[in-house]
């Protein structure tokens, strides 16, 4: 099914994930979805379900921990919080962002 | 880096967590949905609507899930743990396949790991205790112009010590007997003569006490000390920790125990569990012919190399060569023609090793074919398995599994069957470890030591066995999914029991293999039983029935030359005053035993040996009516009576070939021959005889009276029609009435020592023989299966057959035709292999020609009867076969 909305590629859904829980603490999977729904304006096509993947992998990279926990609501939900390590990695990933998005402007800028 | 190990890690954990994590992810995505809903709930929608819109901006659920489940574990174990846990429950289900495949396997893989255990034990690794074997090389003499091996000198063999560069060490052992009496028992126990470096050289320490210091192989009979075993230790010795410094007599001299060897440590002699060890110094006291350690013609030593580390066979031979040639030099008296070689451990000439090497290597050959057989019998169990599980497979592949992922689980299953059939095959394997010793006659109460060693080379052979098992297990089935096409799969077909129908091909084709593959081992054990028969029947050129063969230790009892001389005239007196006994003598040595002859240079008048050849000849030392006694004919001349005695001229009887090199044309007797610088007249000429091995070809050979040479140890010959066992108590009686402290050895007939000196053929063929048993019935037990499952497929055309008038006779013969068809197929093709193969059993084979038609001809015939006997119980199955039912059905 073709989508008028971008696709989010596995890099970018890592760093959207890690910067979440740098800002907003420790959250569940279906606030962290939510969260980035808000943020790009609805404009980033999620499949909400491949979260959970990549918060694994975060997981078992040692970025991210969990915690069952009481959501707001009430409801029984595993908390993601990040790491020390996660933090660091978080910082590298967005410097290498920037680094990436400023060449690719200038590129863009330059024709 | 770090990172992708902790991951690794987590994932590992993960699947021994999978129960606990599915629960987790199970909440985890319930609790997303379930604040989805609420969410949307809050927006005012329908809960319908509410669930369904919290479903879609979810994605796929299910997928979802299995993408996590592939981050979180290992799919690759995960999907092989299934395969194993599913492989598994397929065997339990199916006991009878599953215990007869395994068995098969077991057979197929203990057959070779037992045989791998046996080369690894006997001759490769040899000796458990020894360090770095690897490094080990045999020492022994050649001699120009004849094969084989020769002893070597002691004064050689201390030259090669000096003057040689490339090795740690140059070590003697030379075997020998004595009668060993400690307490009131009195026995046979085997021991060595060795060099004083012998344990050093070996890495192996006494556990209590010492080995021997330099210079005590050294001096006439200066070092009476001795290292004993620790067997001898724990048993003789009932482990008394005072041992060290006791004295024992060993052949009636005194020497000191001063150490004890570490258990485990059997010497240096494949076969033979070594007990005691003395220096080289007190080599008189145990060996006859005097003293030899400064006689460079006395050639008696076998001996052992440690070469340097990362020096070659080559360049350590080509140095013992550049030696061999200084000394032939330099010596010529002694060392024309002379060589010394250098031989791997495995080839080994003057041990078991040598004897039981062709052997081994037949057996090498012969469990591969058993192994090849047993897999073509698992292969047939799988195809039939395969047949009936194809619908499972149709199955498995119509609602998505890869044709990999069915292959991955069928070589699981190979992996299944052929790891059991290896842990059987391994236990075999270790029960067997010892069971060449019992394929050995007995000897004079010696045990003989042949264990085999299982270590990681033989586990690792074994296991490579079953893997390459496995890849061929899997491989019949795996090349039946391939040919699945799921729309036709439903179709019900059966397989027609005359033409085979389509895939029957496969099946007959393994039976045609095996049946192939067990011919050519029936003509192997059929061509070495001929030989053996061969070899038995073969006139050793003296007579083996009726005459009996014993000796008494008179060396160990301290007797000297004259009381030894004085005791066997008067025991040879009273022996021929028995009832029975037609006549008596002693001699030094017994034709086909093992150890040696005395040899000496001849020097005969008129003849000139050609440059190059020094004309050593073996002789006998034998007493009066020897020739009688044995029954050699003499073809002139007269044999030696007592008046051939020390006063008297010395003589000689030669044998023919002997007669015909040195005086060719002429009558010998008469003549002059000179025996270790003494001339010996020759008074008569015997015919030739065997004298070490029945396989030898005619060479010169002499006798010499045994009172000109006098040996205190001779054996006794007495020719009798009784038997061993009631002339025992008589000779018993006749020796104590002697010296009441004579021990008298074992009383076989000559036969008994022929038949001793055939056993490695006698070996090669009870082995060949059992393990062609297992084949054979391994091949029938494919046929049986083969025929039974053509004959419950064509039912339906088994009973059309019966209802348009075949009759029980027409089915039977039906059905034995195709199975005995199988049968011709397989002996036209394992006689096309046999007539290959068969040469390679070489020097087993004696008057045999390896295309013996008798061979070939019985294989055909008992694998014919195997056959019908195999094909009749389905053909029988067949005649009642029930049309109405057949057909309805």
């Amino acid at each position: 099914m073709p989508s008028p909305k971008s696709e989010v590629l596995q890099g970018t859904l890592d760093l959207l994930v890690l910067k979440t829980l740098a800002t907003m603490g420790p959250m569940h999977g279906f606030g962290i979805a939510l969260r980035i729904q808000q943020l790009s304006k609805d404009l980033l096509q999620l499949n909400q379900g491949t979260l959970y993947p990549a918060l694994l992998r975060h997981e078992q990279r040692g970025w991210i921990t969990s915690k069952w926990g009481i959501s707001e609501n009430n409801r029984k939900a595993k908390f993601y919080s990040l790491t020390r390590a996660g933090r660091k990695q978080l910082e590298e990933e967005a410097e290498s962002w920037d680094r990436m998005s400023t060449m690719i402007n200038r590129v863009l800028k330059a024709t | 880096m770090r990172e992708s190990f902790r991951t690794f890690l987590q994932r590992l954990a993960a699947l021994f967590r999978r129960r606990r994590l599915e629960n987790d992810l199970d909440d985890e995505f319930r609790s997303h949905l379930e604040m989805s809903i609420d969410l949307n709930l809050r927006k005012g929608m329908t809960p319908a609507d509410a669930r369904r819109e919290a479903l879609r901006s979810f994605g796929g659920l299910e997928q979802t899930k299995e993408l996590y489940r592939e981050q979180r574990g290992l799919p690759m174990i995960e999907t092989t743990l299934q395969d194993l846990r599913f492989g598994l429950r397929m065997l339990r289900r199916t006991p009878g396949f599953s215990i007869l495949a395994i068995l098969c396997l077991t057979l197929g893989i203990g057959a070779n790991a037992a045989v791998f255990s046996w080369v690894e034990g006997i001759l490769f690794r040899p000796y458990p205790a020894v360090t770095h074997q690897e490094q080990l090389l045999a020492l022994a003499g050649t001699a120009r112009g004849e094969s084989g091996h020769t002893a070597i000198s002691w004064p050689d063999f201390a030259d090669l010590q000096r003057n040689c560069t490339l090795f740690d060490a140059f070590f003697v052992s030379k075997i020998m007997g004595t009668t060993l009496s400690i307490g009131d028992r009195a026995e046979v126990t085997t021991g060595s003569i060795v060099s004083a470096n012998y344990f050093d050289a070996l890495g192996v320490h006494p556990i209590l006490g010492r080995g021997f210091e330099p210079g005590e192989d050294a001096g006439r009979n200066a070092h009476p000390v001795t290292v004993v075993s620790y067997q001898l230790w724990k048993g003789r010795f009932k482990g008394d920790p005072q041992i060290i410094g006791k004295t024992q007599r060993l052949n009636n001299v005194v020497h000191t125990i001063v150490g004890f060897t570490p258990e485990g440590f059997y010497g240096t002699f494949v076969g033979w569990a070594m007990q005691f060890w003395v220096p080289a110094s007190m080599e008189e006291i145990f060996e006859s012919g005097g003293y030899k350690l400064e006689d460079r013609g006395a050639r008696w030593i076998e001996a052992y190399v440690r070469l340097k580390p990362g020096v070659t066979h080559q360049q350590a031979q080509q140095e013992i060569s550049a030696v061999a040639k200084r000394l032939e030099a330099d010596y010529p008296d002694t060392n024309r023609g002379r060589g010394i070689m250098l031989w791997p451990l495995w080839q080994t000439p003057f041990n078991n090793a040598g004897t039981l090497l062709p052997t081994l290597e037949i057996m090498l050959a012969v469990v591969v074919f058993v192994l090849l057989i047993a897999c073509a019998n698992v292969g047939n169990l799988l195809l039939v398995r395969s047949f009936a599980r194809r619908h499972e497979m149709t199955v498995r592949l119509a609602i998505g599994a890869g044709r990999g992922r069915l292959v991955k689980q069928l070589f699981t299953e190979g992996l299944i069957l052929s790891a059991l059939g290896a842990v059987g095959g391994l236990l075999t394997a270790h029960w067997c470890r010892h069971a060449l010793v019992l394929l050995f006659p007995a000897r004079g109460g010696v045990a003989m030591h042949l264990p085999g060693e299982i270590d990681w080379r033989v586990l690792a052979l074994s296991a490579g066995v079953c893997l390459i098992t496995t890849l061929v297990l899997g491989l019949v089935p795996a090349f039946q999914t391939r040919k699945i096409d799921l729309a036709g799969a439903l179709k019900s077909d059966s397989v027609g029991v005359v033409g085979g129908g389509g895939r029957a091909w496969v099946r007959s084709g393994l039976v045609v293999i095996q049946v192939s593959l067990s011919f050519v081992l029936l003509v192997g054990a059929g061509l070495l039983l001929q030989s053996l028969q061969r070899i038995r029947t073969t006139s050793p050129g003296f007579s083996t029935h009726g005459v009996l063969d014993t000796a008494v230790n008179l060396v160990s009892a301290g007797y000297d030359a004259p009381r030894a001389q004085t005791f066997q005239d008067e025991l040879l007196d009273r022996v021929k005053a028995l009832p029975g006994v037609e006549s008596a003598t002693f001699a030094r040595m017994t034709p086909l035993s093992y150890g040696s002859y005395s040899s000496t240079p001849v020097a005969v008048d008129g003849y000139q040996p050609p440059p190059e050849e020094q004309p050593i000849v073996e002789y006998n030392e034998v007493g009066p009516d020897y020739f009688t006694t044995l029954g050699i004919p003499l073809v002139s001349g007269r044999q030696f009576t007592r008046a051939d005695d020390e006063r008297a001229a010395l003589v000689a009887v030669v044998n023919e070939t002997m007669a015909a090199k040195y005086w060719p044309g002429r009558n010998p007797i008469g003549e002059r021959v000179q025996v270790k610088g003494r001339w010996m007249r020759v008074v008569g000429m015997a015919k030739d005889s065997k004298y070490q091995s029945v396989r030898e070809t005619p060479k010169p050979f002499f006798y010499v009276p045994l009172r000109q040479n006098f040996s205190r140890g001779a054996g006794l010959y007495i020719r009798t029609p009784l038997s061993p066992e009631t002339m025992t108590s008589a000779l018993m009686r006749e020796v104590h009435a002697l010296d009441g402290n004579l021990a008298l050895y074992e009383v076989i007939t000559l036969q008994e020592q022929v038949d001793r000196s055939t056993s490695p053929q006698m070996v090669a063929v009870t082995l060949v023989g059992i393990l062609g048993g297992l084949a054979l019935l391994l091949a029938a037990i494919g046929l049986y299966g083969v025929m039974s499952y053509a004959v419950s497929q064509g039912t339906r055309e088994l009973g059309l057959r019966m209802a348009l008038g075949a009759g029980a006779s027409n089915l039977l013969r039906l059905v034995l035709s195709r199975g005995l068809a199988l049968t011709a197929g397989g002996v036209a093709l394992g006689a096309a292999v046999a007539l290959g193969l068969t040469r390679l059993l070489g020097s087993l084979l004696y008057k045999v020609s390896p295309r013996d038609p008798l061979a070939f001809g019985s294989a055909f015939v008992v694998m014919t009867i195997a056959a019908l006997v195999a094909c009749f119980l389905p053909a029988w199955r067949a005649t009642r076969t029930d049309p109405a039912r057949a057909l309805r059905d």
